[in-house]
């Protein structure tokens, strides 16, 4: 069977979706499956650096739509995680040069090869997100409580049922999911952010996961680590449920609660701040 | 701030709802505009006639009027819809 096409979009920028394609492919390559993830943000790419291998960027996208390199030499293989590839975006040319058929034809190479291809892309409706979603068969939206990034995913979903392959040769539509980040417990049980409920009332897709607002995402990212390698920390562990679920297996939500701490823990917490407190 | 005010502050709506309302509406209204990709108008107004025929003989796409007005954060739907004579007394 030829590799799902999973397309990481949002609309709006700074929500997460370069840390969470890096996870959730990252967390696909642990559980066995050849995966590749592709940075679709032309002339700004940061995948590169958020998987800790922008030294070892040769060629990229555009050169294999532009037949200036091949697949093989442009695939960047990962050092610490078997079966994940990284496919990096130009840093120099504009979005124009990602021409559908060049697309097209890149992705149906690396479905002969691959389980799942998990594309990038970039903030915004323009070219760079049209191409990264045009051939998907799955959609995560990432989504932050805050009332801009909700409007403009389901600015998205829009676009996602009426200008993607799928909708255009009617086909059955793609697979939407909800991914909601830099979430605060504490914050939404005083009533000052969205609950998840909330943003699934609005949106109306299925929930694939909750990542809290944790400073192991901005650790992970210092260090080039996806957050999903970082097994100890809430946004790892939250991560690997999101890819369990995708898979198929039903786990309950974590980390949408308030962790109610006791005495000591509101002394000594500060210790490990980001580590998981309890983990149900 | 006098001290009046400090006592008798309306409790603040919290955030959160605030929030969530004002998005069901703006999200339902650009749904409606954007999303589909068409006038949604022309196929409510097709409905409403095919249900009202269910029930009286004789409407035809005149008899319906729909019209959508936006009043500030509020949208209101309109709907005339003339219903026609009696059948006995037509027949």
């Amino acid at each position: 069977m030829a590799a799902q096409i999973i397309v990481i979009t949002s609309g709006k920028g700074g929500v997460g979706k370069t840390t969470s394609s890096a996870s959730f492919a990252t967390g696909l390559a642990m559980r066995g499956f050849k995966t590749v993830v592709i940075d679709f943000d032309v002339g700004l790419r940061n995948l590169d650096l958020v998987m800790g291998c922008e030294r070892r960027v040769v060629y990229d996208l555009i050169n294999v739509i532009h037949g200036e390199a091949n697949l093989q030499q442009a695939l960047i293989k990962d050092k610490r995680v078997e079966n994940l590839f990284i496919l990096a975006a130009s840093q120099t040319r504009d979005k124009d040069a990602l021409t559908q058929e060049g697309v097209e034809r890149v992705l149906q190479e690396l479905q002969r090869e691959f389980d799942y291809i998990v594309c990038d892309s970039p903030a915004g409706i323009e070219r760079g997100a049209i191409m990264a979603l045009y051939f998907a068969d799955t959609a995560i939206v990432v989504t932050n409580p805050e009332v801009s990034s909700v409007r403009d995913s389901d600015r998205i979903l829009g676009i996602l049922s009426s200008k993607s392959k799928r909708a255009e040769s009617k086909q059955e539509p793609i697979r939407e999911y909800l991914l909601v980040t830099r979430y605060s417990p504490a914050r939404v049980a005083r009533n000052e952010m969205l609950s998840v409920n909330d943003v699934v009332d609005i949106l109306h897709i299925p929930l694939l996961g909750v990542i809290p607002e944790s400073q192991a995402v901005l650790n992970a990212s210092n260090n080039g680590i996806p957050v999903s390698l970082e097994k100890e920390s809430d946004a790892g562990q939250a991560y690997l449920d999101v890819v369990a679920r995708f898979l198929g297996e039903n786990r309950p939500h974590r980390f949408i609660t308030e962790n109610k701490k006791g005495i000591l823990g509101r002394i000594f917490g500060w210790a490990n701040r980001d580590k998981v407190e309890d983990a149900v | 701030m006098n001290i009046l005010e400090l006592l008798f502050r309306r409790p603040q709506k919290n955030s959160a709802q605030v929030a969530k309302e004002r998005l069901q509406i703006i999200v339902s209204h650009e749904r409606a505009t954007n999303h589909t990709g068409r006038d949604f108008l022309p196929v409510l107004q097709q409905e409403i006639i095919d249900v009202i025929a269910k029930y009286f003989t004789g409407i035809d796409k005149n008899s319906v009027r729909v019209e959508l007005q936006r009043m500030g954060s509020c949208s209101v739907l309109e709907l005339n819809v003339a219903l026609p004579e009696q059948n006995e007394e037509t027949a």
